[in-house]
């Protein structure tokens, strides 16, 4: 329990507005860090090789605009019975226009029992934003969703 | 104190499949930010996010700075018997955070 008291990282409102502001003069400037469909790509390929990925299995849900870039809310599920002898290994979830391809990863197992995860990623401008899924024989399954952002998050410097 | 937030049932019954929910208050700094000076502000990121259901992981998750500020996580487990439900963050630098949750399985 020691380690649950120290110091939380934490952010005031004025911070937070101040830097926002900040944030936003930032994306006006030459977009230098944001990454490419190909870096998402070479992500991909480093991770899973060159084994084929088949679209289906994988339903990714995102909003269809998100009036700010910074918490957009993410579903992914994968349509699997989640057995023992069939279920999800790891969903990865990857973005092309990112500054870094790779969102996050979960790993999953049967003892998951339903394999569905939600959580709230930043999205630097508007694309496409695809979830791989590795099922525990070694088949790789695509989903994709698309989201308009409005506000894009302050990640490109 | 971090602050911590689970959602997760006291009581289940055997082989249900629960819901769990678990957020922890984190800025999850990019390092692509400049504060208000214009100075870039340092990466500090949590990487790791680990679920033990009874000492057995669960469910595992990595994170990148494309996972927004105070990141929450919603997934499954399927309840099998009684016992802690443990789940830890823990940052780039190997600072950790963690909060424990009674199960009774009926």
């Amino acid at each position: 329990m020691d380690d649950m008291n120290k110091t939380a990282p934490h952010i005031d409102r004025r911070t937070l507005l101040l830097t926002g502001a900040a944030g936003l003069a930032a994306v006006m400037l030459p977009a230098t860090a944001s990454a490419e469909v190909a870096d998402a790509d070479a992500y991909i390929l480093k991770t899973f090789g060159d084994r084929p990925i088949k679209d289906g299995k994988v339903t990714l849900t995102l909003p269809p605009i998100a009036e700010n870039g910074n918490s957009v809310a993410l579903k992914v599920s994968v349509d699997s019975p989640m057995t023992k002898r069939n279920h999800v290994k790891r969903i990865v979830i990857v973005s092309p226009r990112n500054p870094i391809a790779e969102i996050a990863e979960f790993k999953l197992g049967p003892r998951a029992g339903k394999a569905e995860v939600s959580t709230r990623i930043r999205m630097a401008g508007t694309q496409t934003i695809r979830a791989i899924a590795e099922m525990n024989d070694g088949s790789l399954w695509r989903g994709t969703a698309s989201t308009v952002v409005t506000l894009a998050a302050c990640i490109i410097g | 104190m971090a602050t911590i937030r689970i959602a997760a049932p006291d009581t289940a019954s055997k082989g249900e499949v629960i819901e769990l929910k678990a957020l922890i208050q984190h800025p999850m700094e990019t390092g692509y930010r400049r504060d208000s000076k214009g100075e870039e502000v340092k990466r500090n990121i949590i990487k790791q996010f680990v679920c033990t259901y009874d000492g057995e992981t669960v469910f595992e998750a990595e994170f990148y700075p494309g996972i927004a500020a105070n990141p929450i996580l919603t997934f499954y487990t399927k309840a099998t018997k009684s016992g802690p439900i443990e789940f830890r963050w823990t940052d780039e630098f190997g600072e950790s955070w963690a909060q424990t949750h009674e199960l009774t399985v009926k």
